[in-house]
């Protein structure tokens, strides 16, 4: 007897496993069409922005495209004199034409980013300009200003060659590629960068310590509360929730400033005295208070969840068995409640290392990160590509930490609710 | 080795949760040391209270429980040394099935070569040797239900409760388990204090049981004793089947009365809760104490019509309309004499005032 189970065909002769799959198809495509919309925005408003800051944060075209025959003249040059006559000319017939478009500013501040000095000595070029005469263009610049002499801003110009570079990224880290082509530090005194960068992780990491020892006994009471009042206490949680994040900082600023009222209570109950009131604003101090308020129900939202799954019963099977009320919580309780500890801690955590506006209103200049930064250059250098640059650098950080945490607990086990 | 017949008391025991209302009211309860006794009840009787207290999760309002002669109500849950299966389980989801059972062998501080041989023996009582590895989520129902059942027994302890721990299972693997648990408690001779509402799994299991309503227990006694003999009419309806007449007694002796019921017409019964003429009561009869048919004397011989008969199998049950009663309910066994049940017909009940029992009128 042949094993070979026949083909099923429907009524009118097309097999059925063809027709299941055509019908099939058509879910699947009713399904993708649902999902199209958040799709497209995603691609509009998350994948292109991003994509484009990427591009932005390597792309140095700018100085290329104003600088062409300067480049190609460049070509040929080693580097270790000064260049030859051929580059004099391109340059000047390049310089020429952007003084004429009105856009030479342009390359002023980009060149100056490169070395100190170079915008002052461009503006007195163009104005020396008008006067050239034809020929020997070397002379001539060399003779605008003695800096046109030293081959350090030649070597500067040379160096804004590649359209692409990761040149940005070097100066987020306070490091620069030197003359030699090196990569080195940026000296001791102009290392501001570093300094950010570690105040933004040891913020972002005690203020999620504190969400965390402070979120956990509030959501354990959330859990174990009568409804009546874990009603309540919820809204408690969540009404600062609710509220204006400027609203908030504006309130911690009236509360903690040195006139302000949690001074005011300390002087009045003797703590300090009224001539030495503590600086709780405009520092460090300040941050860490109002971002761990701020980023608190981000922390007990998730532990509540999780909480709220485990069985009491746990707890008193835990106690009967014979152990105490410590061995209970620590063996039993504790291990439930790690997958909302994890999600808290890696949402607190990742909005913390990003923070802006909080940092920026109550930081002062001890308390600011690195997100201020970012988007100092973003409103007030217009340093864009620098700014790119940081921010892919934090983006990379936030998903090197989650690589770390997948590693270490899994996501699978992360619960949001 | 004389046991002792007050191993766990509970003496004159009130608790209350609210301050208003009692949930438990001046209980006494002596269970002997290895006794398999039943705490029964509908849900909100209290006896589920009664082993949160015996547990250490609850203190009483009023009175005290001794184990083995010492007050227990100051002493902490987990030095009670009171081992428990809860109603879903509560095996810890994150251990495997040897950690779980290896916890309260660590929290005693037991040496590692002692905890596996104990995980072992318990693991072979349940019959579960070989899933020491295994999570309690990779587990069946049944299986989950072992090993609490074996979790509550490793580190030996003195008694065992358990609340109501088969009432997530299928029927026919809930009765399975009950023979299981029985003889678990056959072999080991622990004391087991079980809660149920499932009055089938108290009378299976159990040496006694009370019956708890109210925040009383309601009558203590042994499986067959409760079923052939409640002594009050909420354990005759709470327990098994029973047809019920409401009457008035009419005539008392010794051991028999005449209760005139509301219809009218006289029956003989077993005075239970009466003693005097004129007193109202609910007379009780089971259903396989009333025959048809008889060709023995019996004291109650009436005529019913039958209302309706559903069959099941062994036996069918036949609704009367019977002495104004129309809830009266027979179970004949199948057999080819019965073959003139059928609806609409008329036939002769019979039964002996031994096993009609007037009780209380409620």
């Amino acid at each position: 007897m042949s094993r070979e189970t026949q083909k099923i065909l429907t009524t009118d002769g097309i097999p059925l496993e063809e027709s299941l799959k055509k019908a099939e198809k058509k879910n699947k495509l009713k399904a993708f069409l649902l999902v199209c919309p958040l799709l497209l925005f995603l691609i509009i408003t998350y994948v292109f922005p991003i994509g484009d800051m990427l591009f932005r944060s390597i792309d140095d075209r700018m100085v290329t495209n104003m600088l062409p025959k300067t480049y190609k003249a460049m070509e040929n040059w080693d580097g270790k004199d000064l260049p030859d006559e051929e580059v004099f000319e391109a340059f000047y017939l390049d310089y020429k034409k952007l003084v004429e478009d009105k856009t030479f500013g342009k390359l002023a501040t980009q060149l100056n980013y490169e070395k100190n000095g170079f915008k002052s000595i461009l503006k007195k070029l163009k104005r020396k300009m008008k006067k050239f005469e034809e020929g020997n263009y070397k002379e001539q610049i060399m003779g605008v200003h003695k800096r046109w002499t030293n081959v350090e801003y030649w070597r500067a110009l040379k160096r804004r060659a590649p359209a692409y570079s990761y040149s940005k990224y070097l100066k987020g880290v306070d490091m620069y590629e030197n003359e030699d082509g090196k990569i080195v530090q940026v000296p001791e005194d102009r290392r501001v960068h570093k300094i950010l960068w570690v105040r933004t992780v040891e913020v972002a990491f005690f203020v999620t310590v504190l969400c965390f020892l402070m979120a956990y006994p509030i959501a354990h009471l959330l859990a174990t509360l009568p409804m009546k009042y874990s009603n309540l206490l919820m809204i408690c949680v969540l009404l600062p929730f609710w509220t204006s994040l400027l609203v908030r900082t504006a309130s911690w600023m009236i509360l903690l400033q040195q006139q302000g009222i949690v001074n005011d209570f300390f002087v009045w109950i003797g703590l300090v005295s009224d001539e030495n009131r503590p600086e709780m604003m405009y520092n460090k101090t300040g941050t860490y208070v109002a971002m761990t308020q701020i980023l608190l129900p981000f922390m007990v939202l998730p532990l509540y969840s999780v909480m709220k799954t485990i069985s009491p019963s746990l707890m008193r099977a835990g106690k009967s068995l014979g152990g105490t009320p410590f061995v209970a919580f620590w063996k039993v309780y504790f291990p439930l409640t790690i997958p909302g500890i994890g999600a808290g801690c890696l949402l607190v955590f990742i909005l913390a290392i990003g923070y802006y506006i909080t940092p920026a209103l109550v930081g002062g200049a001890s308390g600011t990160l690195i997100s201020n930064q970012i988007a100092f250059h973003m409103k007030s250098t217009l340093d864009w590509s620098f700014a790119s640059a940081m921010g892919l650098m934090l983006l990379t950080g936030v998903l090197a930490i989650y690589w770390v945490y997948n590693k270490l607990v899994g996501v699978d086990n992360i619960k949001l609710g | 080795m004389s046991k002792n017949s007050q191993f766990v008391k509970f003496d004159k025991v009130d608790k209350s949760y609210d301050g208003k209302v009692l949930v438990v009211k001046d209980l006494n309860l002596d269970i002997a040391e290895g006794e398999f006794i039943t705490m029964l009840g509908p849900s909100g009787s209290g006896k589920t209270t009664c082993l949160m207290m015996l547990a250490g999760f609850e203190t009483p309002t009023n009175g005290e429980i001794y184990l083995d002669n010492n007050p227990i109500s100051n002493i902490p849950p987990h030095k009670r040394g009171i081992g428990m299966v809860f109603q879903n389980y509560a095996l810890f989801p994150h251990m495997t099935v040897y950690e779980n059972l290896a916890f309260p062998l660590r929290v005693r501080k037991v040496s590692k070569d002692d905890i596996d041989k104990k995980v072992d023996k318990a693991l072979s009582m349940v019959s579960l040797t070989g899933f020491e590895n295994r999570m309690p989520g990779q587990l069946s129902g049944g299986q989950q239900q072992r090993v609490a059942v074996a979790r509550a027994l490793v580190f030996d302890p003195a008694v065992v409760l358990m609340d109501e721990p088969l009432g997530a299972l299928d029927k026919n693997l809930r009765e399975s388990m009950q023979y299981e648990i029985k003889h678990i408690h056959e072999s080991i001779g622990v004391t087991v204090v079980y809660v149920t509402h499932d009055q089938g799994e108290a009378l299976t299991m159990s040496n006694r049981i009370a019956v708890f309503n109210d925040g009383k227990v309601q009558q203590l006694s042994s499986p067959d004793k409760l079923y052939e003999e409640p002594v009050n009419s909420f354990v005759a309806e709470f327990i098994g089947e029973n047809n019920r007449f409401a009457g008035q007694v009419t005539e008392i002796t010794n051991n028999k009365c005449k209760v005139k019921l509301d219809s009218g017409s006289e029956i003989f019964a077993n005075p239970i809760a009466v003693k005097s003429n004129g007193e109202k009561t609910i007379v009780s009869l089971r259903p396989e104490r009333a025959l048809i048919n008889s060709k023995e004397k019996m004291e109650n011989n009436f005529k019913g019509k039958i209302e309706e008969v559903i069959y099941h199998g062994d036996h069918t049950r036949v609704r009367l309309d019977l002495l104004g009663n129309k809830e009266f309910i027979l179970k004949v066994p199948n057999s080819s004499a019965n073959m003139e049940i059928k609806l609409g017909n008329q036939i002769n009940v019979s039964w002996n005032s031994f096993d009609a029992r007037a009780l209380d009128p409620k």
